[in-house]
């Protein structure tokens, strides 16, 4: 490049290239946020079907709605500078010098941070609002819904099966799901054997199943209709088989479902463990004694033993 | 290294990689239990499986100390080491176990529960049952026969003994026997014994609890 060239070139004048981009850009992340907010936003998942799949749905949304401007900016800075700035035929000049622009760094670390804490503000706030939002929270949930006593479900998983016990309904244990809409519902998951994991997907509640754990979780279904129950932790050989399908019903049925099973589940409750919120279907050290008494002969591992009397 | 030799090593190393690989495919897609195929006759089908605590190792070479199921080859009569069957769809299903295994409870009592059958029932020795408890009698049991996919579930009366050189055919047995309808949707319906009964492994669930060919398997279910 000649000086002649070169005192050309500073004197040829630049457009306004942050203009043209941000120009570009807004009307593409107003119609993506617009089309994500109105149009795709009502059939994320998980679905609306429970109040923590809504918050789940609504996170997402928000989530979805946050991270389409910024992923139009970076798609809109990227093909505007392929077009504008690509290299052309013949074109030797070197580009200008960089030194550092004090206004976009600050601007870029500004709404780069604003976005990050406000979102983990927001997460933050979405998981204590509803509840622990359908997740696993332990024994000792910090987040629980109000509106009086929920009604608790135990999910028991085993390979290659979940099976729920009603405690306020006698105790009975059935592989039907079934819970009332419009009620708050309380799950206790616990396992017999190996780690699973309890996901309702339609009720937005995914908690680990671990043996000899409690796993607390909350929702409250707000349409009746199915629910795809599959474990989401990789549990043998049967993992990806072991889905069932669970309803949500009007409360007049489920009161009718869960009177009429308790009966019909009598004799079969009467040989079911007392209610606990764990079991220990492995206690080695009675294995012994309790093959003894029982005169079996066969293979096994741990089983409900002596120290789970049957119930009157 | 010479132009031919190094050609030479190249082939050898690629045949001995692909000889491998095909040896593995072969071993998962070929080298499973057969299949024993059940057609209907009037609408109906009879199975007759079979429960050892253990196998004669000419029967089940691979492992023959493991607890199986057998199944009657409708056709020859054999036994044959293998839990996969096929039967038609919307067929009346009539199955006979036979058991040569001894007690073992139940690790969820809910599996003592006889459903999925028709009637919800099945019969031990003919006395129809529907509620069994794995450890208060009277009847003691041994493994189930389950199919979630149809809420199917019956718990396997105990033998009298066990038989060890399995499949046994001259040895006291008990006799557990129910129907179900199979579904009129075709396609693949796993089974398994919900008893963990796998001895020596870790709570009972390993090995034939975890393999096909012995505590698990498929029913197959085609068109009629």
């Amino acid at each position: 490049m000649t000086p002649a060239d070169a005192v050309a070139g500073t004197q040829r004048r630049e457009p306004n290239h942050g203009m043209r981009i941000f120009l570009i850009w807004l009307p593409i992340a107003l119609a993506a946020d617009l089309i994500i907010w109105f149009v795709w936003g009502p059939h994320m998942p998980p679905g609306d079907m429970s109040s923590s799949a809504r918050s789940q749905q609504f996170d997402i949304n928000v989530m979805a709605v946050m991270a389409a401007p910024v992923m139009a900016f970076v798609l809109t800075y990227g093909v505007y500078a392929l077009v504008v700035w690509r290299h052309r035929a013949g074109d030797e000049e070197d580009g200008p010098p960089i030194h550092g622009n004090t206004r976009i760094a600050v601007t870029w670390i500004s709404v780069t941070s604003a976005i990050v804490l406000g979102l983990a503000v927001f997460g933050t706030v979405e998981l204590v609002a509803p509840a622990g939002a359908g997740a696993g929270e332990g024994n000792t949930p910090i987040w629980k819904p109000g509106g009086g006593a929920a009604l608790q479900v135990q999910v028991i998983a085993q390979q290659w099966r979940f099976t729920y016990r009603y405690p306020q309904f006698g105790g009975f244990e059935t592989t039907s799901l079934v819970l009332p809409v419009g009620e708050n519902v309380q799950f206790d998951v616990t396992s017999l054997d190996v780690v699973h994991s309890f996901w309702a997907y339609q009720l937005g509640v995914k908690a680990d199943a671990n043996p000899g754990v409690n796993n607390v979780a909350f929702t409250k279904p707000e349409h009746t209709g199915a629910i795809q129950v599959r474990c989401a932790e990789l549990c043998g050989l049967w993992h990806a088989d072991m889905t069932t399908v669970g309803t949500v019903v009007s409360t007049p049925a489920f009161s009718s479902w869960a009177a009429s099973t308790r009966v019909q589940l009598a004799a079969l409750t009467r040989n079911l463990p007392p209610y606990s919120l764990t079991y220990d279907p492995n206690s080695v050290s009675q294995l012994g004694k309790a093959f003894q008494q029982a005169g079996l002969t066969g293979a096994g591992g741990g089983y409900y033993g002596p120290q789970y009397p049957v119930q009157p | 290294m010479s132009l031919p030799a190094r050609v030479a090593a190249l082939t050898v190393a690629f045949l001995a990689v692909a000889g491998g690989v095909i040896f593995v495919v072969a071993h998962y897609l070929l080298g499973g239990p057969p299949t024993v195929d059940f057609a209907a006759s009037g609408g109906q089908v009879s199975v007759v499986m079979q429960t050892d605590a253990s196998s004669d190792p000419s029967a089940v070479p691979d492992h023959p100390t493991w607890v199986s199921y057998f199944i009657k080859s409708p056709v020859t009569g054999d036994w044959v080491h293998t839990t996969l069957f096929q039967v038609p769809a919307h067929t009346q299903v009539h199955m006979t176990i036979l058991g040569y295994d001894g007690s073992t409870p139940v690790r969820n009592q809910i599996w003592g529960q006889v459903s999925g059958t028709i009637g919800d029932v099945a019969y031990y020795g003919g006395a129809p049952v529907r509620t069994v408890s794995g450890w208060n009698g009277p009847y003691l049991i041994q493994h189930t026969f389950a199919i979630p996919g149809l809420n199917l579930n019956v718990p396997v009366e105990a033998g009298p003994g066990t038989c060890s050189t399995g499949p046994c055919t001259n040895k006291a047995h008990s006799t557990t026997t129910f129907s179900f309808e199979t579904p009129a949707q075709t396609g693949s319906y796993r089974w398994q014994c919900f008893v963990p009964c796998g001895l020596s492994y870790l709570d009972g669930n390993g090995g034939p609890m975890q393999t096909i060919g012995y505590m698990m398997g498929n029913m197959q279910v085609v068109s009629s």
